[in-house]
């Protein structure tokens, strides 16, 4: 009876062996690294899944059926399977849950912010250095079959944005930034006059003067019961614009968290004074800017450039009943700044991203059509819809584009002013644009950033008094709500090399599992042998 | 002495059973008996006249639940009296899935309105109490253009003999009875939007599909929509910009 206690200990030892030993060849630890292949095989099929994110734009969808059907004829044995999303988010949390189930898509719409989480994935992500500057396949390659921009045509600073790590991991696909969208008709009836470039002093200031009431609740300037001046879309933007303006901490390449500073803290107190007296509010608390604008309750609208079809008397997409729109003149502005003379403001917008697949073709598939995405009949399209601009001096330089952009103002669709006018500010701005560091955590940071200003305008609202104890109960909250702490220390792991070692190779983890396996083995005999000669 | 003995067995089955039943409290849809609040919870009156931003505590009725995402919730709820719209309550998985149409719960959170939709803000808490109530659905189809509607903002709704109208068209120009997100820019499994009127005006009215996903009956049911159709729906009387009910049941006007 021992003698068969032993005997299956020992085999189990052995079995667990087998298990961990088959395991390890099995990978385990994720994808092989991609290798480009010499050649593309066009004789096979290949069906791909492309996740994309709209605006919730008839147009924008349109532009992207159009751009698979167009590339199919192309390449007749490529199917695209396009997937939309509405939400940036979304597409976020649906990547990592697919992960896991190792059903990720094969080209998705994404933010740097998040490829750096979808990087602690074992190969997941295709870094695209090799296969953008290949001369047959790679952009402007010879065997591409349509007129694909040269790298040299991206425009840099927006192609640097896709860097991680010293990787290319993602093409940028359109790029935006933030506006103000200013009811110039309300600020000069408030007897102000709109300065070349916003500051953040000016926008209090006259959010401030247009809270003026009369004695029955009755706001001036608009003559109705509700006002809130300055509308904030993206608090994260703001919070991020602000600090970089000020030249304070929010982050750094490695990962460190800057985040809680005095300045933050001033800030916050500044925001709490302006959404105590009502002057100031947020999306996440009130509903869109655009639409509060358009019903002449909004001042300051601020909001993403690709949001510009939304604002103004004559905006060809509205949320709101004809018969609240106010007539009023739309002034399309950078957004406040602290130094006029060196503005600063986010460069946003999508980029996109190839996920790594066991067979090499299907991820040169998936290439060929991310590359697609950067030709100037997807670029100049897409763009059109909203105050985005294309990603290539190839677009930007084309006739079409400056015909386009000259034609501004000359119907309220496609060449709807304050639209072209958003384009324009960023066209013209590139050099002020900056991006924040990505690394691991830095989407969650950026969630922050935002909910700092959301929770402290919330509770000013709600009658809880904002100072020095509120501000530090408030960072203490949100380090642990966003696990910034964590965050921290994954990233000193990670600058500290361990990330740079990866995993470790197939054959070390089988040498490594044999040798635990025949020691095991070892020991249970020793230990049979003298059980036997001691019983 | 048996048939003491008997007779003592057949009460304490017929007490059990009767506890089993009672279990869960008022099972029925009772709505004429008054909704008696705990101490420190506010009537539905308290609750309409309490302004925004102040904090709430109510009892209410959970009527059908719209999301769970990282422990928050999204519930449509309901007492006798009135209906609150709880957004992104904090919940556990765990509690989400104890949450049953007229499971009774006591919110603790801030009043807040978002785009004309007042509703129980981000972060609320919850409890489970005692207690059951499933609303039945109130017609409101005659109150449709006037401005008492609003009052019943959030309760679960019926209207009847509504008909069908254009809600926009599709790539070749055809009128169409139903769109993927308002413009049509979505695709299967996406919120559907369409529009019935009744007196010479329109409304347009959705399929939240956190509400009731692509695989649900009234999902199927308006893709099957024809222009012209008459039909009786129910739902929740949200609000978005004005009324823009979720609509929970399609089916032909009787």
């Amino acid at each position: 009876m021992r003698k068969n206690i032993f005997n299956r200990i020992l085999c189990s030892a052995i079995l667990c062996g087998c298990i961990f030993m088959l395991s390890g060849c099995h990978g385990r630890e994720g994808l092989s690294a991609f290798e480009m292949p010499e050649q593309f095989d066009d004789t096979r099929e290949y069906e791909i899944t492309f996740w994309a994110k709209n605006d919730t734009n008839k147009t924008q969808t349109a532009i992207y059926e159009r751009a698979i059907n167009e590339f199919e004829t192309l390449y007749p044995n490529i199917t695209v399977n396009l997937r939309l999303y509405t939400d940036y988010g979304k597409i976020y949390n649906d990547v990592i849950t697919n992960i896991a189930t190792d059903t990720t898509p094969n080209v998705c719409i994404t933010y740097p912010d998040h490829i750096a989480t979808y990087l602690t994935g074992t190969n997941l992500v295709v870094p695209l250095d090799e296969l953008y500057a290949d001369g047959t396949y790679g952009l402007g390659g010879s065997e591409v079959k349509f007129d694909s921009p040269k790298v040299s045509e991206i425009i840099p600073k927006f192609l640097e944005e896709c860097s991680i790590d010293g990787h290319c991991y993602a093409l940028p696909y359109m790029r935006s930034t933030e506006a103000c969208y200013v009811n110039k008709t309300y600020v000069e009836a408030l007897g102000y006059t709109l300065p070349e470039v916003l500051t953040w002093g000016f926008i209090w200031e006259v959010s401030e003067a247009a809270m003026e009431q009369d004695e029955d609740g009755t706001f001036l300037v608009n003559g109705q019961k509700v006002m809130i001046p300055f509308i904030y879309k993206s608090t994260d933007n703001m919070m991020i614009q602000m600090l970089k303006q000020k030249g304070a901490g929010y982050s750094d390449e490695s990962g460190n968290i800057l985040l809680f500073n005095d300045t933050t803290s001033e800030l916050l107190t500044t925001v709490a004074a302006h959404g105590d007296s009502g002057a100031f509010s947020t999306f996440k608390i009130s509903s869109y800017p655009a639409n509060f604008l358009n019903a002449g309750q909004c001042i300051f609208a601020i909001d993403s450039t690709a949001g510009a079809t939304w604002m103004g008397t004559d905006a060809p997409l509205c949320d709101i009943s004809e018969d609240k729109i106010v007539e009023f003149e739309t002034a399309v502005m950078m957004i406040p700044q602290f130094d006029v003379r060196n503005p600063s403001m986010i460069s946003q917008g999508p980029s996109v991203c190839v996920f790594n697949k066991e067979d090499p073709q299907e991820v040169m598939a998936s290439w060929l059509f991310t590359q697609y995405l950067l030709t100037n009949e997807v670029q100049i399209a897409y763009a059109e819809t909203e105050g985005y601009v294309p990603v290539t001096t190839k677009a930007q330089e084309s006739a079409e584009y400056k015909e386009y952009l000259s034609e501004i103002g000359t119907d309220a669709a496609l060449h709807y002013e304050v639209k072209i006018k958003a384009a324009e500010l960023l066209l013209n701005n590139v050099e002020h644009t900056f991006v924040t560091p990505v690394f691991v955590g830095s989407a969650s940071l950026r969630d922050a950033a935002g909910q700092l200003v959301e929770n402290t305008v919330k509770s000013v609202r709600r009658g809880q008094i904002v100072d020095a104890e509120y501000i530090t109960g408030l960072y203490s909250d949100i380090t642990a709500l966003y696990r910034l702490d964590q965050i921290g220390m994954q990233n000193s792991r990670l600058a500290s090399g361990e990330k740079e070692l990866g995993p470790l190779p197939k054959a070390s983890v089988i040498l490594l599992t044999a040798l635990a396996v025949v020691w095991g083995g070892m020991i249970v005999y020793v230990i049979r042998q003298f059980a036997i000669d001691f019983l | 002495m048996k048939k003491f003995i008997t007779l003592l067995l057949a009460s304490a089955l017929v007490l059990s059973c009767a506890g089993c039943g009672s279990k869960g409290g008022d099972t029925t849809s009772d709505s004429s008996a008054a909704d008696v609040k705990s101490e420190g919870v506010m009537t539905y009156d308290e609750y309409v006249a309490a302004p925004l931003d102040s904090e709430v505590v109510i009892e209410t009725y959970v009527q059908d639940k719209q999301s769970w995402w990282d422990n928050k919730a999204t519930l449509y709820t309901q007492d006798k009296d009135g209906a609150y719209f709880v957004y992104n309550i904090t919940c556990s998985e765990e509690d989400y899935n104890k949450l049953t149409t007229g499971t009774k719960i006591k919110v603790t959170g801030y009043k807040a309105e978002w785009s004309g939709e007042v509703e129980i803000a981000e972060g609320a808490t919850f409890e489970i109490e005692d207690g059951n109530y499933v609303a039945a659905a109130e017609d409101v189809t005659s109150l449709l253009s006037s401005d008492d509607l609003i009052n019943h903002q959030n309760k679960f709704v019926s209207f009847k003999g509504m008909t069908v109208e254009a809600a926009g068209q599709d790539d070749d120009g055809n009128d169409v009875a139903f769109l993927y997100n308002w413009d049509g820019s979505g695709q299967d499994g996406d919120d559907l939007y369409f529009n019935v009127s009744l007196d010479g005006n329109t409304y347009t009215f959705t399929v939240e599909s956190y509400l009731r996903d692509k695989t649900t009956d009234v999902y199927a049911a308006v893709k099957g929509l024809n222009i012209g159709d008459k039909i009786d729906m129910e739902g929740f009387l949200y609000w978005y910009e004005g009324v823009n009910p979720h609509i929970t049941s399609v089916t032909a006007a009787k």
